[in-house]
């Protein structure tokens, strides 16, 4: 079948199988960060946004997205490495496979909760799994980001924010 | 994983029903489930083009198209002022907010999973499915009839000062419930319901009324004969012994969390 379909703001015109997955005609186009992890609906790495919104591109089919805009972790490099920055000087990362999905989710939560508490950004990316690190780093890397990037942003004391990482 | 033959983005409900009909043709709602299995898909049935991924609220209900995802209703700000919150409690702790962006009510509340937490939810208020051939079905209904080729197209909750309380209990966070509850008070009425049994939700037979100013201790008793009333199954998650008792401890909780609220009304807020 044919579809017609915006990924990153470019438009892709082919011919897929009906029941070609999201995420395996990303990854044929070449967007090789929307990864497969548990193929179960649960580890939260395969996280694009279709029209804006976080989905689990293993469970959309291709199809469905037909008409829609797709945004890869591509699409969002250069917030992505913003905050990748923050996950590198808190040693964030271990193995680092979960880290496309877990950027994607982190910054549409800085896009939707204007001020989160601890607990309201742990139930965000509660489908986001991480095997290595117990997601301390994680939390410590958002933490930071939040209270570098906005002015408002007052849950964390002063000294806590990590000069320069900017 | 499944397989599909053909893809049809319909463009009428009436396409949908006429291409329902076919055994072999399957309506893709979330799609979360379906694809874990390994079924071969004549036609899927694509509804996502047919505008029913809105809320709509009217002074006597709101309206959930079957395509609204989780995610929308956990942040519905007008659904929140209602039943003290309890839809967005209910939808929380399903898996991850992608997930929850993704699955859509419609496939949860045809399929009447076990584990489906807005079932329970739902089944708690006065609910009502609006089936295209089948007409409006009252979901107490709906959930013990068997599944048919209809297409499910929209779920009415009547907005009233309905007091409710949700609970769930899961081994680990973003799994499947191993109980669920939902217990509503209209009227000075309870009703009482249990979901992830692990089978079908179900509005438990409440042997008795409830003291109008009761203890926690009539509470608990109260609680105990509800959960002697239903019935419980075994599964890779939990025993059905386990279930009752945690069905008592749910039930118990969400009951207190009705006596304690001392407005009828959610303290409102967004969704977070």
């Amino acid at each position: 079948m044919k579809i017609k379909i915006w990924i990153n703001d470019k438009v892709y015109n082919d011919h897929i199988e009906p029941d070609t997955m999201l995420i395996d005609y990303l990854r044929d186009k070449g967007f090789k960060s929307v990864k497969c992890g548990c193929d179960t609906t649960n580890c939260g790495l395969c996280t694009v946004y279709l029209d804006g919104k976080t989905v689990l591109s293993c469970s959309v089919p291709a199809a469905r997205a037909a008409g829609h805009r797709v945004t890869t972790l591509e699409g969002v490099a250069k917030e992505a490495e913003e905050f990748a920055r923050f996950m590198a000087v808190q040693g964030a990362e271990q193995c680092g496979y979960c880290s496309p999905g877990f950027i994607m989710n982190v910054l549409a939560m800085a896009k939707e909760l204007e001020n989160p508490t601890e607990d309201e950004i742990k139930a965000y990316l509660a489908g986001n799994l991480c095997r290595c690190t117990g997601y301390e780093g994680q939390y410590r890397a958002i933490k930071n980001y939040l209270a570098v990037t906005r002015a408002n942003y007052k849950l964390f004391e002063k000294g806590e924010v990590i000069e320069g990482v900017r | 994983m499944y397989t599909i033959q053909g893809y049809s983005k319909v463009k009428t409900l009436e396409e949908a029903y006429e291409l329902n009909q076919k055994r072999s043709s399957t309506i893709i709602g979330g799609g979360m489930w379906l694809r874990l299995g390994n079924r071969s898909i004549g036609t899927a049935i694509d509804m996502s083009d047919l505008g029913l991924n809105q809320i709509e609220e009217t002074e006597t209900e709101f309206v959930i198209g079957a395509m609204t995802s989780l995610r929308d209703i956990e942040c519905h700000a007008g659904l929140h002022q209602y039943f003290n919150g309890m839809m967005k409690e209910a939808m929380k702790g399903i898996v991850g907010t992608q997930f929850r962006n993704t699955a859509t009510i419609g496939g949860s509340i045809y399929q009447r999973f076990g584990f489906s937490d807005p079932l329970t939810a739902l089944l708690a208020l006065d609910t009502t499915v609006e089936m295209y051939a089948g007409g409006m079905i009252p979901l107490d209904k709906f959930v013990i009839m068997d599944y048919d080729n209809d297409v499910l197209v929209r779920i009415h909750i009547k907005k009233d000062r309905t007091q409710a309380a949700y609970q769930s209990f899961r081994n680990a966070k973003t799994d499947f419930p191993v109980l669920t509850a939902a217990v509503s008070r209209r009227d000075g009425k309870l009703k009482v319901v249990i979901g992830a049994r692990p089978g079908r939700a179900v509005v438990a037979k409440c042997p008795d009324v409830l003291a109008s100013a009761p203890t926690e201790e009539d509470v608990k008793k109260f609680s105990g004969r509800v959960a002697e009333m239903v019935s419980f199954g075994t599964n890779m998650r939990a025993s059905a012994e386990y279930r009752k008792i945690l069905a008592e401890v749910l039930v118990k909780r969400a009951i207190m969390e009705i006596l304690e609220q001392t407005s009828p009304e959610a303290t409102g807020g967004v969704c977070k």
